[in-house]
């Protein structure tokens, strides 16, 4: 098999003292601030991609995947114990995990979790290693027309196919166009919507784009709302070890879990939260102990959307490292790193970069095993993490992100512009807008827009290419169903049912 | 909300919600305004700078007209956010710490723009430790800016304090070096 010695040499990469203190470095920073409620994995690697400058591409990456892992397993932790997500992806396990902690069985809730991240993380990994070749055998085919309407398929697929509604969703990303092309315009050297300020002409970095939105949007969204009240931290009770009826009723819902993240992760649409509601909904019906779901908490509901989470997880790293299509805001930023380094993300990149990608891909199995360590002989360091008061923690927060953005270019536009962009992340939270189509816009819409010009200028000019290629057709026309097939869904639903006129709140 | 109430008042307006919908009609003129000034070389006219602008510029209106005919028809801010009263108090006290880290930054440098950020905010959050919180704005900020700026090679503004320290740990340096 050739991903096997791919692999291997991989390993060979990852295994190198540096790069597996690298590896510990992203993974324990990864479970701390997947921890701590409002950060994550997407604003800490923002905060870190100054250190593209400083080190190899391997070094990076091997941290960022570290972190992106970590956040995974660390945020399903404080779902359990807090009952407030740490991460979106998380928000099921808080539904039956926090119920558990609540009936004494913390310890039972977190062990399940952090076994089940690991075997869906290294069942996921596998799934990248042994897919992305394939996929890259079938990318080699795309010309920019294909490339364009892929894209065009991973932006109706995140901003309206998943989330509560498409018309915000789609608002989303069209901002995140208009920041994307803020700057000069690669192939003509022409400014474009810099409003006359030089500041303007580099872009909008997307480092303070993912701060302004996640962080200051974030702690302002808190200091609105502290009359929401407060989560009790549920002190952890029971033993960390899981009884024989426990794995029993664990191990096949990690390997459905797994089953179902896996692809729809590797799909161009990503997200976690489908693949961790559905895990969710099925092992409801399958299992046996119905009557725990909702009142005491069920091992199940636990065990089947944590291996869902952390397969999903590793599956959107197939289309980010074959085609270069990242599907969340984490893997946005990733890409953003990519391009720091000059390396164009796409089918190419495992040839010419076999060292970077196969020891990631390596560090990935090797960050797994640093995981389940972390997270359960030593669950009692990230309890106390949790125990940081908010006003400290969210203080803290803004000067990190005054770091990461003055440090920048030492201007103070920047932090203008980081502000403003907080006021808006504030204003979409409150408004039940989605930011990561926001940052997926800001940087998939430059690079949709040079393969929509680059299929342009070889047709000469001719808008056929997009719908004469039968790839090509295929991908609009998914595109197409994803966005309107539910509202037509949705309109003979109602002309059956003959319902009310109309349901408030549906756009 | 009943099914009754809807057809007793199917068109409600939600005033956040339409200024929402306005400000974003507003942006998508921007664009526009902006798109026009680009200047096109016939060279390009085939795809030029202005197609994906132009396209952008259109999603915006059809998107920022639909949020206004959803505001019109009672808006969609979720329940949850509309019973929880905004904290007007905290929020403003973080939007001061905030204005004053962009106006001090400059002349005093990271460190103390950033002590007194942290006090304002933490202050906004509900502590009354101050004095505390100043100590503990002052190490964060410390850390922040010989740990975090330093490893990664990125330069933030120095003012009185890094400065004086810069001076002392020069010092340090070269004395040991004897």
């Amino acid at each position: 098999m050739e991903t096997l010695g791919h692999l291997a040499h991989g390993f060979s990469v990852a295994f190198t003292p540096v790069n597996l203190l690298w590896c510990l470095l992203g993974t324990t920073l990864g479970t701390a601030i997947g921890v701590l409620p409002g950060l994550g994995p997407a604003l800490t690697i923002a905060l870190l991609l100054p250190i593209t400058y400083q080190v190899a591409p391997e070094a990076s990456f091997i941290l960022f995947a570290g972190i992106y892992y970590g956040a995974m397993y660390g945020g399903s932790t404080t779902s359990i114990l807090l009952n407030t997500p740490g991460e979106s992806a998380t928000i099921v396990t808080a539904l039956e995990g926090n119920r558990m902690a609540r009936s004494g069985r913390g310890g039972a809730a977190l062990a399940t979790s952090a076994i089940g991240s690991f075997v869906a993380g290294t069942l996921g990994t596998l799934g990248v290693a042994f897919l992305a070749p394939v996929v890259v055998k079938f990318a080699l085919a795309f010309g920019p027309a294909e490339y364009f309407s892929l894209m065009v398929l991973a932006f109706i697929t995140v901003s309206a196919v998943l989330g509560s509604s498409s018309v915000r969703g789609l608002t989303s990303l069209f901002a995140g166009f208009v920041i994307g092309m803020i700057g000069v315009d690669l192939q003509t050297g022409q400014p474009r919507f810099t409003f006359g300020s030089t500041e303007l002409l580099d872009g909008v970095d997307v480092i303070i784009a993912a701060v302004g939105l996640f962080a200051v949007g974030e702690t302002l969204y808190m200091a609105s709302r502290r009359y929401a009240g407060k989560d009790e931290i549920v002190p952890l009770k029971g033993s960390l070890y899981m009884t024989a009826a426990e794995w029993g009723r664990s191990w096949k819902p990690w390997l459905r879990g797994a089953a179902i993240g896996f692809p729809i992760g590797a799909m161009p649409a990503g997200g976690a939260e489908i693949p961790t509601f559905l895990s969710y909904a099925i092992e409801k019906k399958l299992s046996k102990h119905k009557e725990e779901f909702g009142t005491v908490g069920a091992i199940e509901g636990v065990a089947g959307p944590e291996a869902a989470n952390n397969a999903s997880a590793a599956g959107v790293l197939v289309p980010m490292l074959t085609l270069g299509l990242p599907t969340s805001a984490t893997a946005a930023i990733m890409l953003s790193a990519f391009q720091s380094y000059g390396i164009n993300p796409g089918p190419l990149l495992l040839t010419t970069q076999g060292d970077l990608v196969w020891g990631l891909i390596a560090s990935l199995f090797i960050a797994n095993v640093i995981l389940v360590i972390l997270n359960l002989p030593l669950i009692g360091l990230w309890v106390r993490l949790l125990k940081i008061p908010a006003p400290q923690l969210y203080a803290g927060i803004l000067v990190f992100a005054t770091v990461g953005t003055y440090g920048i270019s030492q201007s103070p536009i920047d932090l203008v512009i980081l502000y403003l962009l907080g006021a808006a992340g504030f204003l979409m939270r409150r408004f039940d807008f989605p930011t990561a189509p926001v940052i997926i816009g800001m940087i998939l819409g430059p690079l949709a827009e040079t393969q929509f010009r680059r299929a342009m200028t070889i047709s000469n000019g001719d808008w056929s290419v997009f719908y004469t290629h039968k790839l090509s057709l295929t991908l609009l026309t998914l595109a197409f169903i994803g966005l309107a097939g539910p509202h037509i869904w949705a309109f003979i639903e109602h002309r059956r049912r003959r319902g009310p006129e109309h349901v408030p709140g549906d756009a | 909300m009943s099914t009754s109430d809807q057809q007793a008042a199917p068109w409600r307006l939600a005033v956040p919600e339409l200024l929402i919908g306005i400000g974003l009609l507003a942006c998508a003129g921007a664009v526009a305004w902006q798109t026009l000034a680009i200047p096109v070389s016939p060279l390009y006219s085939k795809v030029g700078p202005t197609v994906f602008p132009y396209l952008t510029m259109f999603g915006l209106v059809v998107l920022s007209l639909l949020l206004i005919l959803a505001a019109l028809r009672g808006g969609w801010q979720p329940e949850e956010e509309k019973e929880t009263p905004t904290d007007w108090k905290a929020m403003g006290f973080v939007v001061i710490g905030l204005i004053a880290n962009l106006l001090l930054i400059r002349p005093l440098g990271f460190t103390a723009a950033s002590v007194i950020m942290f006090v304002l905010v933490c202050y906004g959050f509900g502590s009354k430790r101050t004095l505390r919180d100043a100590v503990l704005g002052l190490i964060l900020a410390l850390a922040a800016y010989f740990g975090f700026a330093r490893a990664l090679g990125v330069n933030i503004g120095a003012g009185f304090i890094e400065n004086q320290l810069n001076t002392v740990i020069d010092a340090f340096i070269t004395m040991l070096r004897g």
